[in-house]
């Protein structure tokens, strides 16, 4: 009960700010961290629940953005759809890898992810109608009635996203999928003896968690007005998705979100502060320091110093 | 502590009054990433231009505060950067970072807000925005203005084929697309066409394929990285007797770093640029003395041909704009500096409707008598010799390429 | 085809390093590349001070095994002896290391590009009318040499066999005696001794920096995955398989489908083959 009053809540903040005379420059930042806080559950499913490490973060989110571009160029398709179909397109990216390499033993799945990135950069790269190497300039269409500026109603689809995304992997979490994931992070070969299905669990956890990595990349056309591929199959999206639930802790829902709120936010700062190399720096100190000290992110320090007594759930 | 703050802030605010406000320019710049070495080069001309108005008593008798972030060439970054240079920095005017990709995505902001813009190096960003406040500060316009000299001088040596080997990006294919046109209607044979990725290790097997098609004209559109390593192989490979001319639009051999390290292996290409020494353009030669100074100290390219003086010019032109009509108004400062000519260290400009120049001013130049390891050489002109535009133009070229080279 | 054995060659020599980090010792070492880059960065001071680059990346070889040695004795204290979790973390650990490496080289060097002079850099080998960089051939004999030196080392010294037995069966090996981790020790530093010259290689055949690093992760990792984990022979024919794969996709296709062919041969054969091509 607790959780969906604070999922309603998330939205009504979230729509209330959009609708107020909030500085403009807040939603553009909050955007990035919000997308942040989409691609961190993502990973978290299949990386933090199972312990299949996910490179290929920038291929599903890549992927998504250009999924939106070509609708947008073909048919103007309105951003629902976009969403809706840079889901099922990166999703079955996801279904595909996954049923080529979740057979796999953890590491090699992770290189394999990678491999999938430069695959889809370089089919992206070679893809005329979207501009190939050159990039695509976009105009964004006038925003819904009710927002001031289109940016406003991205930041207001963008957290409607993420608070879909973490109910997600909330339900993932406590339900009998979650916990066969668990065991197989605990020991795979356990939970195949103990009958649970652990490649059919696995493929759905991989669809499901690039299917939200799509949906995240899905704004970002109309966002930047503007998409090149080299931009958007960066590997940054790939470690950051990665680092987030590191730092925030990756065996409860929360912990991404507090991770990419975090590692998000301080990026953000960071960029408008100090700005210049420093910049990276931060990034590979907080990583290395967190996954040190750390080792079960925020929420590991918090539940030691018994702030957290049982789980929300 | 309250109170010692609160005399403070008067102190502060009594100062601000007996001065008026800053006039506050932003900008964000890549200062990391991959266009990191040339923002820094040119963020060091911006911040001359700043100090020499700010040392003659600033803008409108005010002093300029300039306020610049690191966009670390991400694209998805410039728009938020820009929002907040707006909105909570309030800054009065606004610069474009260098380079095309990171300038894209702030281009619908500046049009949806009616604001001037002052572009910094990019291609063709306003095609599809079409922004009637936009300053391109580059010499170039469109891909024809690029390729246009190189091709021209590649027909008066009596070309009739060409090659072409572009790299797989944004800005190198954008050039590659108006070559492939201007070379069709001169009636050039294209007889060998590669695109490569980046992060290419070795050209070694393209330039043989290159010199296999015996091409009277190789045109090379690359980015640094690859710039040297092309070089370097057709130093080592060698591009066959038939080519004559050899170059056109590798980015990176502008640099100096890199100029210095080829050495002679340069010697013959013939190649794009935007300033050598040799124009004649008022000024200049005292703002790259003074900049050959400071750029020791801030530990960015020595020699700086390529964009600093361009960057000087993008405050000039503000400036020029700024006392001219005594105000800050987007509006006011983007109508003069449609309809007057632009007085810079970079010759006279004058803009178009679309915010590029009216009359381009690529400059071809051909590498002759560079030894190795000497960056002294450069200031002279004549290392690099003007073959275009007619104007400026010092010498012809000399063909064959691999005679040119002196082997 | 001759200049596809010759980077192939080139690749297998940079990957060397992480085949004994990551495909005996298991370590997720993607700040192998960075550590490989700052190799290079050093080759290049040296080089200022008229040293050869491949003397230099010799030279530099001690240097490096200590720092391998630390790396590992870091990494094993963090995370190894906690246990199960380790990839994961130890994979994010040194995710951060790579960042560290390349943001201390950009504030040390700048973001240029550097690059070495020798009298091997920019001549060629010319075999009737057919010329050959002498750099790739450089690269591609030093490449060879340290295969086989390697290979050697691992299976005919009592220290390279106990590091291939620990690949095999820890507890084995505990059981008869012998210390796991100050082998395993030994062994990274090795490995990444290698990188040191791997690093000197680098820059010989092209100018480097500080971000190249990125670039090298894909390519490194897919060869020692295509080659079946910790085979040292494996490791220079998956070299060649990439490099000689690039060159005909090159001439067939154009170049701008290279990288997602290797990539894709890497995924097939991950489906097909998931010990590798040349794996045990």
């Amino acid at each position: 009960m607790k959780f969906w009053i604070g999922v309603a809540a998330t939205v009504a903040l979230a729509a209330g700010l959009a609708l107020s005379g909030t500085n403009e420059y807040f939603f553009y930042a909050g955007y990035v961290v919000l997308q942040f806080v989409v691609l961190a559950t993502a990973w978290n499913i299949l990386g933090g629940y199972a312990g299949y490490v996910n490179f290929g973060t920038a291929a599903f989110f890549g992927i998504g953005a250009y999924t939106a571009v070509v609708l947008f160029k073909a048919v103007g398709a309105p951003l629902g759809v976009q969403i809706l179909a840079a889901a099922c397109a990166s999703g079955l990216l996801g279904f595909g890898t996954g049923l080529l390499t979740l057979r796999l033993r953890g590491i090699f799945f992770s290189i394999a992810t990678v491999a999938v990135i430069f695959i889809m950069h370089t089919a992206i790269v070679n893809w005329r109608y979207v501009g190939g190497a050159t990039g695509v300039q976009l105009l964004r269409p006038p925003a819904m009635p009710l927002f001031d500026s289109y940016t406003r109603m991205l930041f207001v689809v963008m957290a409607v996203l993420a608070v879909a995304g973490v109910c997600i992997a909330r339900y993932i979490e406590v339900s009998w999928i979650g916990r066969g994931l668990r065991a197989i992070r605990d020991s795979e070969e356990a939970a195949e003896c103990s009958g649970v299905p652990t490649l059919k669990l696995k493929l759905f956890a991989c669809t499901v968690s690039g299917a939200l990595m799509g949906a995240a990349g899905a704004p970002l056309p109309m966002y930047m007005s503007f998409l090149e591929p080299a931009s958007s199959f960066d590997l940054n999206y790939s470690v950051s998705a990665l680092a987030m639930p590191m730092i925030g802790g990756t065996s409860h829902w929360l912990g991404p979100v507090i991770g990419a709120i975090l590692l998000g936010s301080v990026q953000q700062i960071v960029t408008v502060t100090i700005s210049n190399e420093i910049n990276v720096l931060v990034v590979g100190v907080l990583l290395v320091v967190f996954v040190v000290a750390a080792p079960d992110g925020v929420l590991g320090l918090l539940r030691k110093l018994k702030w957290l007594h049982r789980s929300s759930r | 502590m309250r109170l010692a703050s609160f005399v403070l802030g008067l102190a502060f605010s009594a100062a601000a009054l007996a001065q008026p406000a800053p006039v506050k320019i932003g900008m964000s710049m890549p200062q990391t990433g991959s266009l990191g070495a040339g923002g820094k080069a040119a963020l060091l001309a911006l911040q001359m231009w700043v100090d020499d108005v700010n040392a003659k008593g600033g803008l409108l008798g005010r002093r300029i505060e300039f306020i610049v972030y690191d966009d670390q060439t991400n694209p998805a970054l410039t728009p938020g950067i820009y929002t907040k240079l707006l909105d909570v920095d309030k800054v009065d005017l606004i610069i474009a970072p260098y380079g095309t990709v990171p300038t894209a995505p702030i281009m619908p902001l500046v049009k949806q807000r009616g604001l001037l813009l002052m572009g910094n190096f990019s291609f063709q960003v306003n095609h599809t925005v079409k922004h009637d406040m936009w300053f391109n500060n580059s010499p170039w316009t469109d891909a024809s203005s690029w390729s246009d000299g190189f091709i021209h001088i590649g027909q008066k040596a009596g070309a009739k084929t060409i090659a072409f080997l572009a790299a797989d990006q944004e800005f190198a294919q954008n050039l590659a697309n108006g070559a492939r046109t201007l070379a069709k209607k001169a009636g050039l044979q294209t007889v060998y066409d590669q695109n490569y990725p980046p992060a290419t290790v070795d050209f070694s097997a393209m330039i043989r394929a290159i010199r296999a098609a015996r091409p009277d004209i190789v045109f090379v559109m690359s980015y640094p990285n690859d710039s040297v390593a092309i070089v370097r192989a057709i130093n080592e490979i060698g591009v066959g007797d038939s080519v004559k001319l050899f170059g056109g639009g590798m980015v990176g051999l502008q640099f100096t770093p890199n100029m210095v390290s080829l050495g002679s292996s340069l010697n013959g290409i013939v190649n794009y640029n935007s300033y050598v020494p040799g124009v004649k353009y008022p000024g200049i030669e005292d703002f790259l003395q003074r900049y050959a100074k400071r750029a020791l100290e801030a530990k960015v390219d020595p020699l700086g041909f390529y964009l600093p003086p361009f960057n000087y010019a993008i405050g000039q032109m503000l400036e020029q704009a700024i006392n001219a009509t005594k105000s800050l108004d987007h509006r006011k400062l983007a109508d003069y500096l449609h309809k007057h000519e632009m007085q810079t260290i970079v010759g006279p400009i004058r803009f178009g409707p679309d915010g590029e120049w009216a009359n381009p001013r690529v400059i071809h130049a051909q590498f002759r008598g560079v030894v190795d390891k000497d960056m002294e050489q450069f200031r002279h002109p004549g290392r690099q010799v003007i073959l275009w535009p007619e104007q400026y133009k010092i010498g012809e070229a000399i063909v064959p390429f691999e005679k040119a080279r002196g082997k | 085809m001759l200049f596809g054995i010759l980077v192939g060659c080139f690749y297998a020599a940079v990957s060397v390093g992480l085949s004994v980090a990551f495909g005996l010792l298991d370590v997720p070492h993607v700040a192998h590349p960075a550590l490989m880059v700052l190799g290079s960065y050093c080759t290049y001071l040296l080089g200022r001070y008229g040293w050869d680059p491949i003397v230099a990346g010799i030279a530099l070889t001690p240097l490096f095994f200590l720092l391998g040695v630390a790396i590992y004795r870091f990494y094993y204290e963090t995370f190894e002896k906690r246990g199960s979790d380790a990839g994961v973390r130890g994979l994010a650990f040194f995710f951060g290391l790579a960042f560290i490496i390349e943001v201390g080289l950009i504030l040390v060097f700048g973001v240029d590009q550097r690059m070495v002079e020798a009298d091997y850099i920019g001549k060629s080998l010319s075999l009737g009318g057919y010329r050959i960089p002498w750099r790739l051939l450089v690269a591609f004999g030093v490449a060879l040499l340290l295969t086989a030196a390697l290979t050697l080392y691992l299976s005919r010294t009592f220290t390279g066999r106990a590091i291939k037995a620990v690949a095999q069966d820890e507890p084995a090996l505990r059981l008869m005696g012998a210390n796991p981790v100050r082998i395993k020790q030994w062994a990274f530093g090795i490995a990444t001794a290698v990188t040191a010259l791997a690093g000197a290689m680098l820059i010989v055949v092209g100018p480097v920096e500080p971000s190249l690093d990125r670039v090298y992760i894909g390519r490194t990792f897919c060869v020692v995955v295509l080659a079946g984990l910790g085979s040292m022979t494996g490791t220079l024919l998956a070299g060649l398989i990439l490099g000689v794969s690039e060159s005909i996709v090159l001439t067939l296709f154009g170049a701008s489908w290279a990288p997602a062919v290797a990539f894709g041969l890497l995924l097939v054969v991950l489906g097909i083959r998931p010990q590798g091509l040349f794996g045990r």
